[in-house]
């Protein structure tokens, strides 16, 4: 995720025993390898439940992509045709397609909106700073399926705000439920979701800058917006990467909000819409079992493929 | 990462001031930060004012004000008791899973994190690499599978289904890392262990009381994470019995569009709106902790 997460911790901690010289050898040698393994055994609940949920599924969908399930004829093994298939599989792509221009799109808007009220709120210059950090995070408290009935209502134009606005102004804003628009109609729910949290989350980056920074900032004559650029920003980059990478994630995965909306615009959303759509149709609509899982196979590899990237990308920019 | 030194308790401090001197407050920053803040609390206020009104005033009224009539607790009164009180069901079901899930999920993520922040041992690095890979695994991609391997074991439409798989945080076990690394002097562990604790009490009676605003913080993320589930449990689930909140009002919503089916838009709309106000009283009731949580381990670098 960021360079702490995958080097291991920046201070090591210190052998229990480091500090103690003097018990005699036995003892200390029999502590010492007890204490070799006493982090398993608080880890190990950890671990047994993640190999059952993460490890298993994951190795069950690698084994299943490689066979081929027909009413006639039965399973059988093929290699790896399944993806192969996925590679040509124009649904598939036009899904991925989709995914990737919300990504380029959303996900800077979101995130740039976020760091804006991060920085204002930390700035202590606003009024009611308190209520601005609560209020904005809310709608995080709000489930996917909420946002999106709420947000559907509200997109109507026949029936929702959208609708009473065009008609009382005389305005005619397109219809945001119609194919032309409903994924910038998704963009703007996922980023209504999510505004909040990140926000959150650069907000706490930002409450940890040690003020000795900004007071050799003031000695220097450094402004406002020199401060924000000099300091703020590179001091919270591992939290704009953090945060990039989840809403990278969040992109590629996209699918509560495309899926629920689809009772209400039925012609703009397909299926196959997003990748996770279509993994999720073939598999308990068209009963695809394997096909399906090739689909989220390729999907999780190139959503860590990318994430990584972003990760040595940003991380690099720092040194 | 230098920064990392900080000491938590500094960074906790709520009433720093960052720039040297009292800034001014500013009119127009407060007025242009206000965009966001409107458009985030316009559709929460739109579900307020439309909770009150009844379906024809739904479709006849201005979205944004009262309607003719005041329904409020005619819809809460509905909501609770349409099709046998369904909703209280699946409000008992969403609170099991919550509970379960997410109180098994923080405990684990506890225990992990305390683990890999002040313990060496054999096999750590994959440990971190593997778990950490882990938060990048799409949530999505391992549920499907995951439902072949719980139907086989028949464990699918019952409760172990949602709740097992909620039980593992990834970012919780990541959070619980990175505050406990900050929290917990090893000089204090280490006074424990020479007065003869053994390593269950240290951590118990010790190391347990300094992690709490961590662990409340990774309480709150896993908390919202299981109450709102939705993928999970429509992969999961078939009977409306086991349903939690988020997938019964899709039902209700989606029960509109079928043959003969009623439309029920002011109780979906009555639904959401119970659905969200517990997980709203939680973060303000809990928030001057998991904010200090958050500051103090969580995302820095």
């Amino acid at each position: 995720m960021t360079n702490t997460i995958t080097s291991p911790p920046a201070r090591a901690p210190r052998t229990p025993h480091s500090a103690r010289t003097t018990p005699a050898p036995r003892r200390q040698r029999s502590f010492a390898s007890r204490a070799r393994w006493t982090g398993w055994g608080f880890l190990a609940p950890f671990m047994a439940v993640f190999l059952l949920v993460f490890i298993a599924p994951i190795a069950y969908s690698i084994y299943l992509s490689l066979f081929h399930t027909q009413l006639v004829g039965g399973t059988s093994f093929v290699g790896f045709d399944n993806y192969l298939r996925a590679f040509s599989d124009p649904v598939f792509w036009g899904g991925l397609l989709r995914v990737s221009l919300f990504l380029a799109i959303q996900v800077p808007i979101m995130l740039g909106i976020s760091l804006l009220v991060a920085l204002a709120v930390d700035s202590g210059r606003l009024y009611g700073s308190d209520f601005f950090r609560i209020s904005v995070f809310l709608p995080y408290a709000v489930p996917a399926v909420v946002a999106s009935l709420m947000w559907g209502f509200m997109y109507g134009t026949r029936f929702g705000l959208v609708g009473q606005i065009n008609e009382f102004f005389g305005w005619s804003i397109p219809d945001l439920l119609g194919p032309q628009i409903i994924l910038a109609s998704i963009g703007n729910i996922v980023t209504w979701e999510f505004v909040g949290y990140n926000m959150l989350i650069f907000y706490a980056a930002l409450r940890v800058i040690p003020s000795s920074l900004y007071e050799a900032a003031a000695i220097d004559g450094a402004g406002q917006w020199r401060v924000i650029g000099s300091i703020k920003i590179p001091a919270i980059r591992g939290a704009l990467v953090v945060a990039t990478i989840f809403s990278i994630i969040g992109s590629f995965q996209l699918f509560n909000e495309p899926s629920i909306l689809q009772a209400l615009a039925p012609n703009s959303i397909t299926s196959a819409y997003t990748p996770n759509l279509y993994a999720y149709s073939l598999s308990f609509a068209g009963q695809q079992q394997n096909y399906s899982a090739t689909v989220a196979i390729v999907m999780g590899v190139i959503t860590m493929v990318i994430a990584y990237a972003v990760q040595l990308r940003g991380m690099r920019k720092e040194a | 990462m230098a920064l990392t030194t900080l000491r938590p308790a500094a960074a906790r401090s709520r009433g720093t001031l960052h720039t040297p001197g009292r800034p001014k407050r500013s009119l127009l920053l407060t007025i242009v930060t206000g965009i966001v803040l409107v458009y985030s609390l316009i559709p929460l206020i739109w579900l307020l004012i439309n909770s009150t009104k009844s379906q024809g005033d739904l479709f006849s009224t201005f979205g944004l004000w009262f309607g003719s009539e005041f329904n409020f607790f005619e819809n809460l009164a509905r909501a609770l008791s349409y099709d046998d009180g369904i909703f209280l069901r699946w409000l008992g079901n969403t609170l099991l899973y919550v509970v379960a899930g997410a109180g098994g999920a923080t405990l684990l993520a506890v225990l992990g994190g305390y683990a890999l922040a002040k313990f060496d041992f054999p096999g750590k690095k994959a440990v971190f690499a593997v778990v950490i890979g882990a938060v990048a695994v799409p949530g999505t991609a391992l549920a499907v599978p995951t439902f072949w391997m719980f139907s086989s074991m028949s464990l699918t439409d019952t409760p172990w289904a949602i709740i097992i798989p909620s039980l593992i945080s990834p970012f919780g076990l990541y959070l619980m890392w990175s505050f406990a690394k900050e929290a917990i002097p090893a000089d204090l562990m280490e006074a424990a262990r020479i007065d003869g604790a053994s390593e269950l009490r240290t951590f118990w009676q010790v190391c347990l009381p300094l992690l709490a605003p961590g662990t409340v913080t990774v309480l709150l993320f896993t908390m919202v994470a299981t109450w709102n589930n939705y993928f999970l449990p429509l992969i999961m689930l078939r009977d409306p019995d086991w349903f939690p909140l988020t997938l019964g009002l899709n039902q209700w919503n989606s029960q509109a569009a079928t043959a003969g089916g009623e439309a029920i838009f002011d109780l979906v709309l009555m639904g959401s709106l119970l659905t969200i106000i517990p997980l709203i009283i939680a973060f303000l009731f809990l928030q001057r902790y998991w904010q200090s949580g958050l500051s103090a381990g969580g995302v820095k670098e």
